[in-house]
């Protein structure tokens, strides 16, 4: 072998990783929403930032209240954000002189953030040990702690910083909201709202399927600005509807595409980045990380391959040496029993 | 051509020392970290899951433990035997670097009880590639102790295993090739799921294989160089700047590589522009960028390649090169939400450290003990 092949035998390995890199661009597309997808509609609009909703997911959840550092007592929830303690909170935007609602210059928003249940859920895709499952039937994004080696690749791969982990603790876990249906909770499985969806006096958040509240959104959204609306409350047929004068919306549904789309959707009446929420593209990390990972590992045959080739190329180049030094024991490589220490 | 010996010598000296006391500081952190958990030693939060304890002990340093797959490479594939007496302190050096980085890994871990689930068929999920990172780098350091064992058997005279061993190397030879290729390039796969969370400067989708890769082969060639510095320096041997000079010449190439397809990514994405918006991050770019050029200037010439303090000026930019690169993508270009904030906590640092610290004190044991260097004393 020359330098030439040398140099080709460098580039060639890089080459396979590189060639399986060109052509995974479409391996694997985005998931599709699960048949009996659940869904939350948060209307940013309908919002009064109450916080309702914060107790009753934390008396639900049995997590502790989170009390500011000048509190001494313990007396009422101010979780600032998501936390190991905090699985669902409202957060408000705010610009200038924060004088009119829903506006984006000198007004204010309300943003309710809890774990969006993606469609294609990046902490799925990443959970080295099936720890974050989707519910193949309502689409849910489960945690089990049992399975969970804590190595927070979920931590960093969530766009939305959605779960925690419990830093604090000597043997800390991940908190995340799981429509409180997680075990132990069950409140779905036995025809209860998650507890956000039940407390909210507005009907700011919104429980049925996904495909009910995309509806509902773009229902909506066609509304004339000004006009009065029925708005529902809890469910679409609950029978609890508040009128309300319809706002001027921002003409988009959070989480129909964004990102492979999400099972909690978001209306608005400013951009959704001013809540905080990231711009995502339609194509999902998780499919396009996925379709990578396959691409180049397809079948195994990339590595096995790659393991023959040069498994050829050590042999031969052994027994060649072996045989070009058989006579030659000061450059021989094999053992001899008169090998000593020159130590000292 | 020498055969490998025993440096000898004394095993106490200052320099030792020195490094066993900073093991011991570390031994002492990872007993807090056990006992009060995460949050009490380090700075971790929920913005910067993943602090130096994984982006340097187990993504920088498993790259500068690539020592063992380049000179593995380049001698049983390119068959360029010259290069021999590099191979046992290249394959201690990444038996011993590996072993760090899946020592720094469990430490980390969270939930370190349950890590059996890396291996129960029903838990392990195949479209992570943290699964495949783990799973590969395991087997790996398994590899790698029966790559670094001749020196061993040769010891303690198992010269009957040691020659049964030989005749099957060229599989273990073929593993210490195709797992490290694998997971390297999956530590750059690791980032593709995190999209526009990572800067547009780092986050190059597809090809952030190819150049976590790449970075691995040039941070292999660079420490092979900075330690067979280091050992003529430490340990009084001749000088092997000849044989490393010659050593040294792929790495130009895999620098111009590196950098071709570093421009290139950027221009035709459209995302060069960045590189030129005052910022942090664009300084982060350009120290990355300068590292990874500036040593072609000592590599393309012969004369400069053979001064061996150039040489070792070069390496040492190359290994910053890398660490700065695989920083960079994994630390610096990650964007977290407001008011998040990370810097290491000395408890945190001290542990990297200290391990750092015990693996080149194992190393100067092993050296003084066993048959691992093969270039003979000054005289």
């Amino acid at each position: 072998m020359n330098r030439r092949d040398f140099l080709k035998g460098m580039a060639g390995g890089a080459g396979a990783v590189a060639a399986g890199g060109a052509s995974s661009a479409e391996a694997r597309p985005n998931r599709e929403p699960a048949p009996e997808a659940v869904a939350m509609l948060f209307d940013s609009t309908l919002c009064v930032g109450c916080k309702a909703c914060v107790t009753k997911c934390k008396t639900v959840n049995g997590m502790p209240p989170e009390t500011r550092a000048d509190e001494t007592l313990p007396l009422w929830d101010s979780a600032p954000g998501l936390s190991a303690k905090t699985l669902n909170v409202i957060q408000a935007y705010t610009d200038g002189t924060a004088e009119v609602k829903d506006r984006e210059t000198d007004g204010f928003a309300f943003v309710k953030r809890n774990c969006m249940h993606c469609v294609d859920p990046g902490c799925v895709s990443v959970c080295p040990v099936s720890a974050m499952t989707k519910d193949a039937n309502n689409g849910i994004v489960f945690y089990d702690a049992d399975a969970c080696i804590g190595c927070r690749y979920c931590v960093y791969a969530c766009p939305y910083d959605v779960p925690q982990f419990d830093y604090a603790s000597s043997y800390g876990a991940i908190s995340k909201c799981q429509f409180c249906n997680q075990q132990g909770v069950e409140r779905l499985d036995h025809g209860l709202l998650p507890g956000c969806v039940e407390a909210c006096p507005t009907g700011a958040t919104l429980f049925g399927t996904r495909e009910e509240m995309l509806a509902e959104a773009r229902r909506r959204l066609a509304l004339t600005p000004g006009s009065e609306y029925q708005y529902p409350r809890e469910t679409l047929d609950a029978g609890l509807e508040v009128p309300s004068t319809v706002p001027a919306y921002y003409p988009k549904i959070y989480g129909e595409e964004q990102g492979g789309g999400t099972q909690v959707l978001h209306l608005s009446g400013v951009a959704f980045d001013k809540l905080g929420l990231p711009i995502l593209p339609e194509r999902s990390f998780a499919s396009r990380s996925e379709g990578l990972l396959h691409t180049i590992y397809k079948g195994m045959f990339a590595p096995v391959a790659l393991f023959a080739g040069v498994a050829w190329f050590a042999r031969r180049n052994l027994q060649r040496q072996a045989q070009e030094h058989a006579g030659d024991p000061a450059e021989a490589d094999s053992p001899r029993d008169d090998a000593h220490d020159d130590r000292g | 051509m020498h055969r490998a010996h025993p440096i000898g010598g004394r095993l106490v000296t200052p320099f030792t020392t020195l490094l066993a006391l900073l093991s011991l500081i570390a031994l002492w952190v990872l007993a807090q970290r056990f006992v009060h958990g995460l949050g009490a030693v380090t700075h971790l939060n929920n913005g910067y899951p993943w602090g130096i304890w994984v982006v340097f002990d187990v993504v920088v340093v498993t790259g500068l433990a690539c020592g063992g797959y380049v000179v593995a490479f380049s001698v049983y594939v390119a068959n360029r035997f010259q290069y021999h007496p590099l191979v046992r302190p290249a394959m201690l050096a990444s038996l011993l670097g590996y072993g760090l980085g899946g020592l720094g890994a469990v430490v980390d871990m969270g939930r370190y009880l349950n890590v059996y689930n890396l291996v129960l068929p029903g838990q392990m999920n195949f479209t992570s590639v943290m699964l495949e990172v783990a799973l590969c780098v395991a087997i790996y350091i398994l590899v790698l102790t029966v790559e670094a064992s001749p020196a061993f058997l040769e010891r303690f005279r198992l010269h009957r295993h040691q020659r049964k061993l030989e005749r099957v190397m060229f599989v273990f030879i073929a593993l210490g090739l195709v797992l490290p290729t694998m997971h390297q390039s999956s530590l750059g796969t690791l980032l593709v799921v995190l999209g526009n969370q990572i800067a547009p400067l780092w986050q190059s989708y597809e090809l952030m294989p190819l150049l976590a890769l790449l970075s691995a082969a040039i941070m292999g060639f660079s420490i092979l160089l900075f330690e067979g510095f280091f050992s003529q320096l430490g340990f009084r041997r001749a000088s092997e700047a000849p044989l490393l000079a010659a050593f040294a010449r792929p790495v130009a190439w895999l620098l111009v590589v590196w950098l071709v397809v570093r421009f290139a990514e950027l221009t035709l994405r459209g995302k060069l522009g960045y590189a030129f918006v005052p910022s942090g991050l664009a300084a982060a770019f350009w120290l990355e960028t300068l590292l990874f050029a500036l040593p072609l200037w000592v590599l393309l010439s012969p004369q400069r390649r053979r001064r061996a303090h150039l040489l070792l000026v070069a390496a040492v930019a190359m290994i910053l090169a890398g660490a700065v690169y695989r920083v960079n993508a994994f630390l610096i270009a990650y964007a977290t939400p407001e008011g998040y904030h990370y810097f290491p906590s000395a408890t945190e640092l001290s542990l990297t450290i200290g391990l750092v610290a015990l693996k080149i004190l194992v190393f100067i044991i092993v050296v003084k003990r066993f048959p691992i260097i093969s270039a003979p004393a000054r005289s």
